[in-house]
């Protein structure tokens, strides 16, 4: 259950890739249980934001999980809905092949651990995703796909969840599920999410805070607040805010 | 006639040993080689041969395979360091270092005019291979067994998408130079039985036919290590039967099969 009692900090991250700094000075705090979008144009850092976060850029400045009620810190566990997959047309990888080759040592290549099978079908039942375990991942829809990625982010229990811009190609009703969904999983396993998305109207609707960015923080806040700032209004122009 | 009467001399018997052991190995890497789009990256692997070999010859070292095997995997390292940052198009530098590895490696063997000295490693000769290279090279299928056993979920994490696969700790660079260096010590210790030519056809082909009729890693891989089997045996009994090269005829049972599957995934539509 949702109990703001954990929070991620992140301390003035700053990456420099080939001598080109590509974000500055970033700083973000974030309580389990709840979702932060972070907006920008195409180029603005978000993704060197969450490689950093993942620690896969090297970066300055510090990300750091705190538990309140003891003022102590933890190892963060994060888990991670990336933008592609590269799967194209035949890739003979099945979605148990997916999962369990990031879950597991059992050599997929060799045979199908039963226990594991179980495991991964179901909590892909939890996402309605179960009838999916031995299909082709390149036969899957944009939504099937993001059910299943969805899936094994939450079989990690992470404390910090983070999707890179992870409804590209989904339709309406696909995408209203998927906020759906992030929303039930942040609440209900107390866990913090940080979302990259350009989808403002969902934002808008699903976000507890939103940060602005274009290389540093130009705004951060609620919804309202973000959607009101100056710097907000001249990159994406006046817009209302309908919040759930 | 009897099919079996290649199996009296003692070169073909030892040659099928040499098949049995090379093209599953073949099969089982050329499924990640095929998966991570590494084509042309195992292809420049198998140009830069010829280096080897040249900078055994100028520095006078009579075993000429550990040369190769180290020159092979100090440039894996460095086809794999120029992949890994982003920065350049892979695929032109990738060109760049094979063409200069082979004009490398021709311009030190051509000196004197002695090249013949060293064409067969452009087609291979597995009859000639003796006891003692085929014990190396069982090692080495037992070794890269291992490593398969234990390393191939975090390879295929890695190819799925490289941040993801870092999200759950895989040691992503460490996996990839491993895989590169695993590659260039099969690659060259069997590059004089196959041939520096069509080494890359014996790794792409059996991964590239079982792909179009594979839908996990498990019928992947079965299929690969089979295709490459079979094209191996029934090649090298071709082979003897018709009085030519073994590496042109495994490869040309190989690319049958691959057309085969490929008809085969098309009129099926998967």
């Amino acid at each position: 259950m949702k109990c703001g009692l954990h929070c991620i900090k992140i301390h003035d991250m700053t990456v420099t890739m080939g001598g080109e700094t590509i974000i500055e000075h970033v700083n973000l705090h974030i309580h389990c249980g709840s979702i932060c979008a972070v907006i920008g144009k195409n180029g603005a850092g978000k993704s060197t934001l969450i490689r950093a976060i993942l620690g896969e850029v090297p970066y300055t400045g510090k990300v750091e999980f705190k538990d309140l009620k003891d003022q102590t810190f933890h190892n963060l566990k994060i888990g991670y809905v990336p933008q592609h997959l590269n799967i194209d047309k035949n890739t003979p990888s099945s979605v148990y092949d997916l999962i369990a080759s990031f879950h597991s040592g059992a050599p997929v290549f060799l045979y199908k651990n039963k226990k594991l099978y179980r495991e991964i079908r179901d909590n892909l039942k939890l996402f309605q995703a179960e009838e999916l375990i031995d299909r082709q991942v390149c036969n899957l829809s944009g939504g099937q796909l993001q059910r299943v990625l969805l899936t094994m982010a939450a079989i990690k229990k992470p404390n910090l969840l983070l999707l890179d811009e992870p409804v590209s190609g989904i339709d309406r009703p696909g995408m209203q599920m998927f906020f759906d969904t992030i929303k039930y999983l942040s609440e209900n396993n107390d866990l913090a999410v940080v979302l990259i998305s350009h989808d403002l109207d969902y934002v808008a609707r699903y976000a507890d805070q939103v940060m602005l960015l274009d290389k540093t923080v130009l705004a951060s806040g609620t919804p309202g607040e973000v959607f009101e700032s100056e710097s907000f209004q001249k990159e994406f122009g006046v817009r209302e805010v309908q919040e759930v | 006639m009897n099919l079996l009467s290649f199996l009296e001399y003692d070169f073909m018997r030892n040659a099928l040993l040499a098949v049995c052991i090379i093209t599953p190995l073949f099969g089982l890497m050329g499924t990640m080689v095929v998966e991570n789009k590494m084509a042309f990256f195992s292809d420049a692997l198998g140009h830069s041969a010829l280096t080897g070999i040249g900078i055994g010859v100028i520095l006078g070292i009579g075993n000429v395979n550990l040369i190769m095997i180290v020159f092979a995997i100090l440039f894996a390292l460095l086809l794999n360091k120029i992949k890994q940052s982003r920065f350049v198009g892979t695929d032109t530098v990738i060109s760049v270092f094979s063409s200069l590895s082979i004009a490398l490696g021709l311009a030190i063997l051509s000196q004197g005019g002695n090249f013949s000295r060293y064409s067969s490693v452009l087609v291979g000769d597995v009859l000639s291979i003796t006891a003692q290279e085929i014990v190396n090279l069982a090692v080495i299928f037992g070794a890269i067994l291992i490593f398969w056993l234990f390393c191939f979920n975090m390879l295929h994490a890695i190819s799925i998408n490289r941040s993801l696969a870092a999200s759950y700790g895989v040691p992503v660079k460490w996996m990839e130079n491993l895989f590169a260096a695993a590659l260039a010590v099969i690659v060259m210790l069997s590059i004089r039985w196959v041939g520096i030519l069509l080494i890359n056809a014996l790794l792409i082909l059996p991964a590239a036919a079982a792909r179009n009729i594979s839908a996990n890693m498990r019928e992947y891989h079965f299929f690969s290590v089979l295709f490459s089997l079979f094209s191996g045996i029934l090649g090298l009994v071709v082979s003897f039967y018709c009085n030519m090269a073994t590496g042109p005829a495994i490869v040309i049972v190989a690319a049958v099969i691959f057309f085969c599957t490929f008809f085969y995934s098309k009129s099926h539509g998967s």
